[in-house]
């Protein structure tokens, strides 16, 4: 009794879905063609027909993709050129990250904010330390630095600068005093009206003129610079966007219980307008992950860096979509994973109430 | 008080800076200022609109990286727009399967970085086309190759200026009938409505054609002793470029299609069904009118991204602005500080340009709503 | 309050900054940071290439190492800088690098309207074509019509398109950044010809999918004197770095090697021999240099003749020393009298 109930269902939805109109079963014959086209070939290239044990390019035999060479590059694509003796370092200093950041995103433990708030901004130095070396550990270049954790680094750097200054800047676009208000401005406007790939450049060609000589700052450092300037830039149109939704009702209260303009902002304005924009904010991190790519064009090898030198090089010819594929999945999991995080901070009903209470 | 010390810090920091770039330029004896500009560039650019050559100045090629720049925008946002209107309707179709695939596209273009894709399309697909001498052959008229597209080439021979003309007269007298047509007839559109419309178009064209012949010549690519000579080239960096744009463009410009029609309220479709508008005329004369208001603010800044992200260029040497000014000019000149400087000059005129038709634009849809 | 404390702050550190700017000559610089920041090309296979465990091999890169063991005694403390061809300039202007040994060419305008002074010639080169063999072709000037990768903003660029305008051929550029992508873009048939410093395309054939299947046409069409280089402003440096070019180029002259240097230096009667490696008195004084600074070169990175075969005369590259032999033998490497 039961089967032709569920395939009654199935043939009602399918009629529904699927065989609306003439023009919508043309339609779904047009995607099932396409399915039929797509599929079966990408999944004989991905799995069926693709190599994966192996060590060089003679154990690719078959017509699919040969996944050795991801395998044999691997370190490589993850660490870049640093030292394989020091990259427990690289693995330790990402794992610390998560000591502060797990309880401040994972709810139940919530407990003692300040401290971990403290120990995510004691966190760069640390990171710094064991990255670069220096008092005790030997020293790795910043030149050697790649892969995905060069990545991590541009993406993370970005993320860490842009929110403050991007704050900043929102709350001088909106200032009563011109002066301020008329700096934010220009600021924000020059660097979204410029490519990255222009403030690359600038960073690496033209900033270094601009300093007195005899200081000249690490090239990867000058980079992370333009990446910061530049995201703050996009960041604080975002907040700026928040700040505009907080009701003007919150304002005039803030001020008539006697607060100065920084207590205004920092107790009771910047917390809501944040909240409000959370999904964009997330949406600037994104963007920005995916533009940390743009670093190659400048001489530091971050992953997709790493994979052009991979697929250049001689030993290794041929397998530029191997390459591509490994990179690409790589960003879309970090990139799709963020988005899906945006929106179930958006969705999430609790979130309001106990900030609020938080607070109180 | 502290507007003063803003302003202070802002202009110390501002001339402490080029005080630096002044004293390093000038300890050093290098050359600053720009008079290079009309100085001879000396080196050969690939793909050019206008006249160039190697005795050009440094202010032509410039000139010329800037148009590439703008002809790769402005095609990539018209492909762009297209797909992504396409996509954004599909993404809210009535059939299960077409929005499943729309949201596969949206979520695999919009997740991969840009750079990535250009190279796919540059390294993964069109350089292990076959070789000149193994060209696929596409009707005896175009060929397909590792060094680009051969097409023919149209060439405007004498009277060509009367036909324009003429297609232009047709233009007009067409719209003419069109707006005519729709502020009487309402909503009789018969075939010959269509026809006459058409017809008005097309007819002063063909008298030209038929009194003078037709004064359009086409040049067929020919091979050579290395490649195909003559013809209409689309070379393999400037296909990469303008795919990877487009699709990764439209991939943003299907999502805020699909906001601006979800905002458009479902009581106006229900309306229109119930005047007995198909689907398809509600979609086009009372969703989208309403839904442009939502989506024109957005698509603006799409706009911008794609013509900014035309600078990626520089990493397949497609001769852009980036790639022949900031780049070659550059190399060849050493004067950073003045080059760089005038590339983000370019792009920032170009962003509030755009911005500034955008919102012009954005003003008139608002206006007709009210 | 907190705020003007805070420009205060800035004030002041933009003082310090300044202060710190004001520093002594390059060589004290060098000195007192102990190590030398030698700018050399991002990877070009017998001048200067990363051997991924972050050690570097090359004549560009023996050629810094020779000034660091003339300044510090040890060849070892130099930080190599990998820098493109847009970079390299800046980086020296600005003095992100004390020294640019990445197979530049040595032109007027490079000398006089950078601010450069060019040292000297570490490599006579000249520029060349490879083309498949399959094309049958025998000479550049066969190439008319055809499609030619070359490095973006470099002198090749330029004297390509001089040398073509003047036959009134015709021909496509392609053009690339970096070296391996013009490679890259040559083996996958996106151009009929590459054309770069003759060098360059011994060292780049090397790196081909199948290296038998090119040859290098016989003309070479321009001069590409690549040499080191310095900032203008510090003539103390200068003759320093263009000295330390000198004693590679002089030892070979006088047969010093790495291996026979410290004998010698204990027996040698030639008179020039004692004068160069300070047997009495010193050689270095005049540079702000100490005795050793001769011995040291040679002792740690060797005369011009060792690093031309390590670095270019063996396998695989094998490149004749041609105009890089010494005077004496044909070539154009000849070194002033130490005196």
């Amino acid at each position: 009794m039961r089967v032709p109930e569920r395939t009654a269902a199935v043939l009602a939805w399918a009629r529904r879905n699927l065989f609306s109109s003439p023009l919508n079963a043309l339609l779904t014959l047009l995607g099932l063609w396409l399915l039929w086209l797509v599929v079966p070939p990408l999944l004989q290239w991905l799995w069926l027909q693709a190599d994966f044990v192996g060590s060089s390019r003679e154990d690719c035999r078959g017509d699919g993709a040969c996944w050795v060479f991801v395998r044999v590059h691997l370190d490589q694509f993850l660490y870049g050129f640093y030292p394989p003796a020091e990259r427990w370092r690289v693995n330790l200093g990402i794992a610390l990250l998560l000591v502060p950041a797990l309880p401040l995103l994972i709810p139940p433990l919530r407990r003692f904010r300040r401290v971990w708030l403290l120990a995510l901004l004691a966190y760069p130095p640390v990171a710094w330390w064991l990255f670069h070396g220096g008092l005790g550990l030997s020293v790795v270049d910043t030149g050697l630095w790649g892969g995905l954790f060069l990545t991590l680094v541009i993406a993370a750097t970005g993320m860490a600068a842009a929110l403050p200054l991007g704050l900043l800047l929102a709350l001088g676009r909106r200032s009563r005093l011109p002066v301020v208000r008329a700096t934010a401005t220009v600021f924000i406007e020059f660097w979204r009206g410029v490519p990255l790939i222009t403030v690359l450049f600038m960073a690496s060609v033209m900033l270094p003129l601009f300093l007195p000589s005899g200081l000249s700052l690490d090239k990867l450092l000058r980079a992370l610079i333009g990446v910061a300037l530049f995201a703050g830039a996009y960041m604080a149109e975002v907040i700026r966007g928040g700040l505009q939704g907080v009701p003007a009702g919150q304002y005039e209260a803030a001020q008539a219980l006697g607060l100065s303009y920084w207590q205004q902002m920092r107790l009771v304005i910047v917390p809501q307008a944040l909240r409000m924009v959370v999904p964009g904010i997330v949406n600037v991190f994104i963007a920005l992950f995916k533009e940390t790519s743009l670093v190659l064009i400048i001489g530091l090898f971050d992953l997709l860096g790493v994979v052009q030198a991979a697929v250049t090089n001689p030993d290794w010819l041929g397998f530029v979509l191997e390459g591509y594929v490994f990179a690409a999945a790589v960003f879309w999991a970090f990139c799709y994973g963020m988005s899906r995080i945006s929106r179930r901070l958006e969705r999430r009903p609790d979130m309001k109430a106990q900030e609020q209470q938080e607070m109180a | 008080m502290l507007q003063a010390l803003l302003l202070a810090a802002v202009l110390g920091a501002i001339v402490w800076m080029f005080g630096n770039a002044l004293d390093n330029l000038a300890r050093q004896g290098i050359a600053s200022g720009f008079g290079f500009w009309n100085e001879r560039a000396g080196f050969a650019i690939a793909t050019s609109l206008i006249e160039y050559s190697e005795t050009s100045t440094y202010g032509r090629a410039f000139l010329v990286g800037l148009l590439n720049t703008l002809l790769v925008s402005a095609l990539g946002v018209v492909f762009a727009t297209v797909l992504g209107f396409l996509i954004g309707i599909a993404r809210l179709s009535p059939n299960w399967l077409i929005r499943q695939w729309a949201a596969a596209y949206i979520e695999l273009v919009r997740n991969v970085p840009l750079l990535l894709q250009i190279f796919f399309w540059y390294f993964a697909v069109l350089r292990p086309l076959p070789q000149p001498r193994h060209s696929i052959e596409l009707l005896g008229l175009a060929y397909l190759n590792n060094r680009g597209l051969y097409l023919p080439k149209p060439i405007l021979e004498p009277g060509f200026g009367w036909l324009s003309a003429a297609l232009l007269l047709g233009l007009v007298g067409c719209l003419l009938w069109l707006r005519r047509a729709r502020r009487e007839a309402g909503s009789d559109r018969g075939l010959r409505y269509w026809l006459i419309a058409g017809l008005l178009l097309l007819a002063p064209a063909a008298a030209v054609s038929l009194a003078v012949g037709l004064p359009l010549g086409w040049e067929l690519p020919e091979f050579r002793r290395f490649n195909f000579r003559g013809g209409l080239v689309l070379s393999p960096e400037f296909v990469a470029l303008l795919t990877a744009l487009s699709t990764y463009t439209a991939a943003f410009i299907a999502e805020i299609v699909r906001a601006g029609i979800q905002s458009v309220s479902q009581g106006q479709r229900e309306a229109a069904y119930s005047l007995g508008l198909s689907p398809g005329q509600t979609l086009r004369h009372v969703v989208l009118p309403q839904a442009m208001r939502v989506i024109v603010p957005p698509l603006t800044n799409q706009y911008l991204n794609l013509t900014k992200n035309s600078s990626l260029a520089a990493a397949i040497a497609y001769p852009d602005l980036v790639s022949v000014f900031a780049g070659t000019v550059l190399n060849q000149t050493g004067q950073a500080v003045e080059v760089i400087g005038v590339t983000m000059a370019v792009y920032l005129t170009i962003s509030l340009v755009i911005a500034a038709l955008m919102n012009w634009y954005n003003r008139r849809v608002a206006l007709v709503e009210r | 309050m907190r705020v003007r404390l805070f420009a205060l702050l800035l004030l002041l550190s933009c003082g310090a900054v300044v202060g710190l700017a004001q520093a002594a000559s390059t060589l004290e610089a060098v000195k007192q940071r102990g190590h030398l920041r030698c700018g050399v090309s991002q990877g070009l296979p017998g001048f200067s290439t990363p051997d991924g465990s972050g050690g570097w091999t090359g004549l560009d890169v023996d050629f810094c190492r020779a000034v660091a063991a003339a300044v510090l005694g040890d060849a070892d403390k130099v930080r190599f800088a990998a820098l493109s061809a847009k970079e390299r300039f800046t980086a020296l202007q600005s003095g992100e690098v004390d020294l640019l040994a990445r197979n530049t060419t040595w032109t007027l305008s490079r000398d006089a309207e950078l601010g450069f002074h060019f040292v000297g010639v570490l490599f006579y080169d000249g520029q060349g074509f490879m083309v498949p063999k399959e094309l049958g072709v025998t000479s550049v000037a066969e190439l008319d019509g055809a499609t030619i990768c070359s490095n973006a903003g470099t002198t090749t660029e330029l004297n390509l398109a001089d040398w073509f305008r003047a036959r009134g051929m015709d021909y496509q550029p392609v053009v690339f950044e970096k070296s391996d992508e013009v490679a890259a873009a040559y083996d996958a048939g996106r151009c009929d010809a590459y054309t770069t410093d003759r060098a360059s395309l011994y060292a780049q054939r090397n790196k081909l999918k199948n290296p038998d299947a090119h040859v290098i046409l016989p003309e070479l069409i321009s001069k590409e004197p690549l040499g080191p280089l310095v900032r203008r402003g510090d003539d103390q440096w200068f003759s320093i770095v263009k000295w330390t070019l000198y004693v590679l180029i002089g030892a070979e002259e006088l047969g010093l090697t790495s291996a026979n240097v410290e004998e010698q230096r204990q027996r040698s009667r030639h008179p020039e021999v004692q004068r160069l490696l300070s047997v009495n008195g010193n050689s270095g004084q005049g540079l702000g240099l100490g005795p050793d600074w001769a011995y040291n070169i040679i002792r740690q990175v060797g005369n011009y003749g060792e690093l031309y075969q390590r670095n270019l005369g063996r396998a695989p590259l094998g490149i004749e020393r041609g105009l890089n032999a010494l005077y004496t033998d044909g070539g154009l490497m000849y070194a002033p009298p130490f005196r």
